[in-house]
């Protein structure tokens, strides 16, 4: 299969010339696994040594956490729901997007996920394993946690269903098993690929292990590809419901700017918004650090680009509709709320929220900020800054402004928030980049059916 | 005992002209292997019923209904809690906990299905013993007939493979 050998149209646009054949795809995506002294990896080890160094500060933060109780956090008694929570929402928000790339693209038959899909989802994997923990770190007594799993129990206890606790629990839990499962199928022949071509004894038995023997037969690829479909069209719905559920941790309340029925598809966009901008960035990464500029192009970008403007506008609308209830319902404390989330004393933060997450996508109009990725990695980076001060205000404005105007009281961060925020991005680096060395970034099998007029007709 | 013949292709196309022709002129078909899953394929092996979604649906609303009769037996009988003067069977409440977790159940039934359907895992078929047979999972396209028993007719099928483009022909026993 060579280039002159009618490439077809949307093999063209998705990738570059230097990766249309299939053993340039095989090659240039098993390199960074098997053939490594290709090229120096020193950006490798400095990322490497940064984002260690940064896991370090997490542990240690949350070795103090525990050691002397969350009153380390700015929380107090009326803003009881400080940056854990904030950074909850924002990283299981990012953990969303790597399964709706590949589910809802699937269905939609966007080729073009083909070269993302496979380290969005790791994206995923990693984002929610970090949200995941973030719930116990803000509980005052983690060591019950695990009196959310429903079993028998000496102490004859049941846990209280109604309580949104436990549909976090479940949905995030189902959630990250789903997800495994959904991200290793999809690795499943990549691995006995890297198994074929590895030439190192002890690489080639660890690939053979978890390739659990395939060997490309029709009959499996048929019934992988019932499969596959059918999780797609499984896990549409689940994302959507996990961060719903999230929306529900607030919206079930009964507090002024949280009890909106909005709230559940406000958050399943913002989730989508900020885990396409995460998506951004490590695209960028990959491309640039693995040597991948011929299988993620600029093409990617623009899209993705085109992604964040729709999802931009969703959000704007989202806010604007938070204000104008606010208004038509007439009701004191959500009117006094929304003034104070404008002039109020976190005023700053907001403004700039609303500058990153609803105008400065507005840049993609133009073709040319679309293809420029410096321009778009900038921008994504804005974007999932303006999320997370949208997280961390959802959280502080409602709890500062409730109903009882003698409770109101300001939130101040510590550096012990700092620390666990910025340690909790270091950890997921660290991951990121583990996973970079081990497993194949792009799925190769479906960058080859790319190619492949047969496989298509 | 069972004997292969497998031949190797450069592109998918040829493949799949092999297959139907091996099939129209009566060869028995065994299998037929490459990078990338070829729609036609499962047609061509007569192999496209599947029951795994069937499964899936099974699985995964047996553990629903199982978490969802939980929740009943021990939010109404073993541990009632007056919460405000709500239902004790809250069935709003208690839809997500199923609904997640049966999710998952179907997944996990269809992973089970799938490795259970294929064979998987086995890291070894008899297959692998062919000096070049790594390269299906890579850049080939490979086709497995079941060999024929007299001598002459194999030696027909390997030529007649030939003819059709195939660059090897292996014979296997095992």
């Amino acid at each position: 299969m060579n280039a002159a050998a009618g490439i077809p149209r949307e093999a063209e646009r998705w990738t570059e010339a230097g990766a249309r054949s299939i053993d340039a795809i095989n090659d240039i995506v098993s390199a960074p696994l098997i053939a490594r002294g290709r090229w120096t990896w020193h950006a490798w080890w400095i990322a490497f040594a940064i984002s260690l160094a940064l896991t370090m500060v997490m542990a240690v933060t949350v070795v103090w956490l525990f050691a002397t109780g969350i009153g380390v956090f700015g929380v107090n008694t009326t803003v009881v729901w400080g940056f854990p929570i904030a950074n909850y929402v924002w990283w299981i928000g990012i953990g969303n997007a790597g399964t709706l790339i590949s589910s809802m693209l699937v269905l939609m038959r966007q080729h073009w996920r083909a070269s993302i899909n496979r380290f969005a989802e790791a994206m995923t994997l990693f984002a929610a394993a970090i949200a995941g923990l973030f719930p116990i770190l803000h509980l005052g007594r983690p060591l019950y946690f695990y009196w959310l799993v429903p079993y028998p129990n000496t102490m004859a206890l049941w846990p209280q269903w109604r309580s949104a606790l436990i549909w976090d629990f479940w949905a995030i839990s189902s959630y990250l098993l789903f997800s495994i499962l959904f991200w290793y199928v999809g690795l499943i022949p990549d691995l006995a690929t890297l198994r074929d071509r590895a030439r190192a004894p002890l690489v080639r038995t660890l690939f053979g292990i978890f390739a659990l023997g395939w060997r490309g037969s029709a009959r499996h690829w048929h019934t992988l590809q019932v499969y596959h479909t059918t999780m797609a069209c499984l896990g549409v719905p689940l994302v959507i419901s996990l961060h719903s559920v999230v929306g529900l941790d607030f919206a079930a309340s009964l507090m002024p700017g949280w009890s909106e029925t909005i709230f559940p598809p406000y958050f399943v966009v913002g989730a989508m918004y900020s885990g396409f901008t995460m998506v951004i960035v490590l695209a960028a990464a990959v491309r640039w650090g693995l040597r991948m500029q011929a299988l993620i192009t600029v093409e990617h970008f623009e899209v993705m680009a085109k992604i964040l403007l729709a999802a931009s506008v969703v959000m704007t609308l989202s806010y604007a509709a938070e204000w104008f209830s606010a208004w038509y319902g007439g009701e004191v404390a959500e009117r006094r709320l929304v003034a104070f989330e404008f002039t109020g004393d976190y005023r700053l933060l907001y403004w700039f929220m609303l500058l990153f997450n609803c105008a400065i996508a507005h840049a993609f109009w133009f073709r040319a900020a679309r293809r420029s990725i410096a321009a778009v990695v900038v921008i994504a980076i804005f974007i999932n800054v303006g999320m997370w001060l949208e997280r961390l205000l959802i959280v502080l404005n409602t709890l500062s402004h409730g109903y009882a105007v003698g409770m109101w009281r300001l939130f101040a961060p510590t550096t012990w928030d700092f620390l666990l925020l910025f340690g909790s991005l270091g950890f997921f680096a660290l991951l990121y980049l583990i996973f970079c060395r081990v497993i194949p970034v792009v799925s190769m099998h479906e960058t080859r059916r790319l190619l492949s007029a047969e496989a298509q007709q | 005992m069972t004997a292969m013949l497998v031949a190797d292709f450069r592109e998918a196309g040829a493949l799949t002209r092999a297959a139907q022709w091996a099939k129209a002129a009566g060869y028995p078909l065994a299998d037929a292997f490459s990078p990338f899953p070829l729609d036609g394929m499962p047609a061509i092996l007569g192999d496209t019923s599947t029951r795994l979604r069937a499964w899936m649906f099974i699985g995964g609303f047996a553990v629903a209904a199982l978490a969802y009769a939980i929740e009943f037996w021990s939010a109404v009988y073993d541990y009632p809690i007056d919460s405000g003067g709500r239902p004790l069977h809250s069935w709003p409440a208690f839809v997500l906990f199923p609904f997640a977790i049966g999710i998952f159940a179907a997944a996990l039934t269809g992973f089970i299905g799938l490795l259970a359907k294929c064979g998987l895992p086995r890291l070894h078929y008899p297959l692998f013993d062919i000096e070049g047979f790594e390269r299906a999972t890579q850049d080939r396209f490979m086709l497995a007939l079941h060999a024929p028993v007299r001598d002459a007719d194999k030696r027909s099928a390997v030529a007649w493979l030939k003819q059709a483009g195939a660059e090897n022909v292996w014979e296997l026993e095992w």
